[in-house]
């Protein structure tokens, strides 16, 4: 519905990647030549990051990404970031990809249902952004990227009001409707339940502007107050704390979106598989117009050549490589993401099935302007 | 107070937009219709009141095209006329009346909507059937459209658009008490807390203008001339409609309010929000004096749901019904 979540959304769930990634790239034991020192796997992590971050913050796909639009839909959200994944020489199979993806899909819709007031999503996109500055603080190109975006944030979030923030929150929560996927680091801390749903607490602190609940106030027609009620609230609430800063720098406040993962805690999903016909199970085929901004969009995500396995790595976000191949076999046939596997390369299948796609959409009346762009479109797609 | 009853379950879970539960009773013969909205669908359930049938429906926001993306559904509410029962569901790209079961669509209006996405969202929000034969639609440019609408058949059409609000329209509601002598028949509400107060006929008169306090009103109420009005903030506020005179005001929720709803007989008033607390008031008005007294009565909370609707099934209030955020079901409660 709202026009603006695009923005919010990608920069959310990728900061909830990047912590992810650096704690497994951190945690993993990479298997490495005796010949190879300790310094090179820590360089190799610094690059990896460096790599997806240069990627996410790239100047045309930026652009791409504020322009006023709709929201993609799950699967052609999950082609971006798995596109996004691969920007560097760190490689990851398909079940390790669908947990990343499931850990920052629920921990972003948890910080999403969390925030006390809709505008505090904006607090929880800064405290990702600050967390990314962090990330790149000794290289000053991607640094300045970084904030760039912080300005493009500001301009255009600042000047909403409240009922636009909660547009953009009710957007949100209806791409993250009926996800109740399980993740144990959330169990652990009590602030899921075993079936997947959060806790929402009745206590703790009103948002800022909010009155702690519990009185009634009547007045005159001149305006005096002519009595005072209380009422039992049913909760323990206290008042609001101070407000974050939307500014560039500045103490955000919450911990909405501060990295809650450590080398010492490792993170493992179970899935629930209680996920109920929503939305995007039922028209499949990616709309025309939707496959038009994902190619936009993708156009400016420059893509390493993953030709040489050798100089990669791979990422395992399971603990054994068993357990990953079983995680593969055993996932629900509700929660599989069906990616659409766009290609660097040229690959004949590849193309069969875009040309297949665009043709499901070709509209009757319209003869030749709709084949050259179709045409168009897959030239744009080979040459990703 | 009240106890909970045994929930009816729906095909899909309630999605987050503001009064997101439509209820319709149809006395004569025995039914109660439900309608609460997931994403771009209405989950209709037809419920006997000796609780042993229960019948699904599903209708599908309007798509002009099959190539440009779904259309997601803003509200779907029952609007009750003289003459007939209505269904209205707005979403993003128009206005869909059907009759109040749901079987046929009767009208459709298509929104403006631009070629490519503009930064202010496009869509229509806030259904109030209005006195004899009016339907009245906000729009998110803060337009309200009227429909006439005639005592059966389609032809359904576009009377006026009043153009009051700057901001998007989040709800309206029209004067629920049945009295012929209240002055206001709409009251409508936008996302700065603007409230309009309106007289209808052929040219809708605004009667009054009470300024917001730049908090969104998500929900509001019209009942013996007092506008009920919830706020982002979890406040709920009385005003006298034509005069603007504020008569109360309740810190009633720690979360944004997402529904309020007067059972018009004895002078209930729920209230639900994002806190996971559906709160029942009573509301007496004292005209000699022009005072109004707000008594609070009870709270019931669906622990770990934010509440998108909260309806009473019946005028008196004796039984209410709530959904919540990724619930896919309708909770009731029945008075003790």
């Amino acid at each position: 519905m709202s026009s603006r979540t695009l923005p919010l959304l990608f920069i959310n769930l990728g900061g909830e990647m990047l912590y992810i990634l650096d704690q497994r790239l951190r945690a993993q034991n990479i298997p490495a030549d005796k010949a190879k020192k300790v310094g090179w796997i820590e360089e190799d992590r610094r690059r990896v990051m460096n790599d997806i971050i240069t990627t996410m913050f790239n100047k045309k796909f930026l652009e791409e990404l504020f322009k006023p639009q709709e929201l993609y839909s799950k699967k052609a959200l999950r082609t971006v970031f798995d596109r996004l994944a691969h920007a560097s020489i760190m490689r990851l199979n398909q079940a390790s990809m669908d947990k990343l993806y499931d850990l920052m899909t629920m921990a972003f819709k948890y910080q999403v249902l969390l925030c006390p007031r809709p505008k505090d999503i904006l607090l929880v996109s800064f405290n990702h952004m600050d967390a990314i500055k962090d990330f790149v603080k000794d290289t000053p190109s991607i640094l300045s990227q970084v904030d760039e975006t912080y300005q493009q944030l500001i301009e255009m979030y600042s000047s909403l009001c409240s009922g636009e923030f909660q547009l953009i929150r009710q957007t949100l929560l209806i791409f993250f409707q009926d996800m109740h996927i399980r993740v144990s680091i959330f169990l652990k801390d009590k602030v899921q339940n075993s079936n997947g749903r959060f806790v929402l607490p009745t206590s703790g602190p009103v948002p800022h502007g909010t009155q702690v609940p519990g009185l009634i106030r009547m007045f005159s027609c001149a305006g005096e107050e002519t009595n005072r009620l209380q009422f039992t609230n049913g909760g323990n609430y206290t008042a609001a704390v101070r407000e974050g800063s939307f500014e560039i720098f500045g103490d955000r406040v919450t911990k909405l979106g501060t990295n809650m993962y450590s080398v010492s805690r490792p993170v493992e999903t179970h899935m629930s598989g209680t996920s109920k016909n929503s939305v995007n199970a039922a028209p499949n085929p990616l709309a025309k117009e939707e496959l038009n901004l994902l190619a936009k969009l993708m156009g400016g995500l420059e893509v390493q050549k993953p030709g040489n396995t050798d100089s990669g790595f791979r990422v395992n976000l399971f603990s054994t490589d068993e357990e990953e191949e079983e995680a593969l076999i055993s996932r629900p046939d509700e929660l599989a993401y069906g990616v659409i596997n766009i290609q660097a390369t040229k690959d004949q299948q590849a193309n069969a099935e875009l040309t297949k796609i665009m043709g499901e959409f070709t509209e009757s009346g319209d003869q030749s302007p709709s084949s050259s762009k179709g045409d168009d479109l897959l030239a744009m797609m080979d040459g990703l | 107070m009240y106890h909970k009853e045994k929930s009816i379950q729906t095909k899909n879970s309630a999605s987050a937009l503001y009064n997101n539960l439509g209820v319709l009773r149809i006395a004569p013969r025995r039914l109660t219709y439900f309608a609460v909205v997931h994403a771009n669908v209405v989950n209709m359930v037809s419920a006997s009141w000796d609780g042993l049938d229960y019948s699904h429906r599903q209708l599908q926001s309007k798509e002009p095209n099959v190539a440009t993306s779904t259309s997601l559904v803003t509200q779907a509410a029952f609007c009750v006329l003289p003459s007939r029962d209505l269904l209205v569901v707005t979403s993003q790209k128009g206005i869909q009346i059907y009759e109040s079961d749901g079987s046929i669509m009767v009208y459709w209006h298509a929104l403006e909507t631009p070629d490519t996405p503009t930064d202010k969202a496009v869509f229509a929000r806030g259904i109030s059937a209005v006195w004899e034969s009016y339907i009245c639609v906000g729009v998110s440019s803060g337009s309200i459209l009227v429909f006439d609408v005639p005592s059966k058949g389609s032809n359904i059409t576009l009377s006026e658009v009043l153009e009051e609000h700057t901001e998007s329209i989040t709800d309206m509601a029209s004067e629920c008490s049945g009295s012929q002598e209240c002055i206001a028949d709409l009251v409508s509400a936008d996302d700065g807390g603007n409230l309009c107060v309106w007289k209808s006929g052929e040219e809708f008169q605004l009667l009054n203008k009470i300024h917001g306090f730049d908090m969104s009103c998500s929900s509001v109420k019209l009942w013996k001339g007092t506008v009920v009005a919830g706020y982002g903030t979890g406040q709920i506020r009385l005003y006298e409609a034509v005069t603007g005179i504020l008569h109360a005001e309740v810190n009633a929720h720690a979360r944004w309010i997402y529904s309020l709803d007067i059972a018009p007989f004895s002078g209930l008033l729920l209230s639900a929000a994002e806190d996971s607390l559906v709160r029942v008031w009573h509301l007496n008005l004292t005209p000699e004096s022009n005072s109004v007294e707000v008594a609070h009565l009870h709270n019931e909370c669906v622990t770990d749901t934010q509440i998108c609707g909260a309806k009473f099934c019946d005028s008196d209030g004796y039984a209410f019904a709530v959904t919540g955020y990724d619930l896919s079901e309708i909770i009731r409660y029945t008075q003790s």
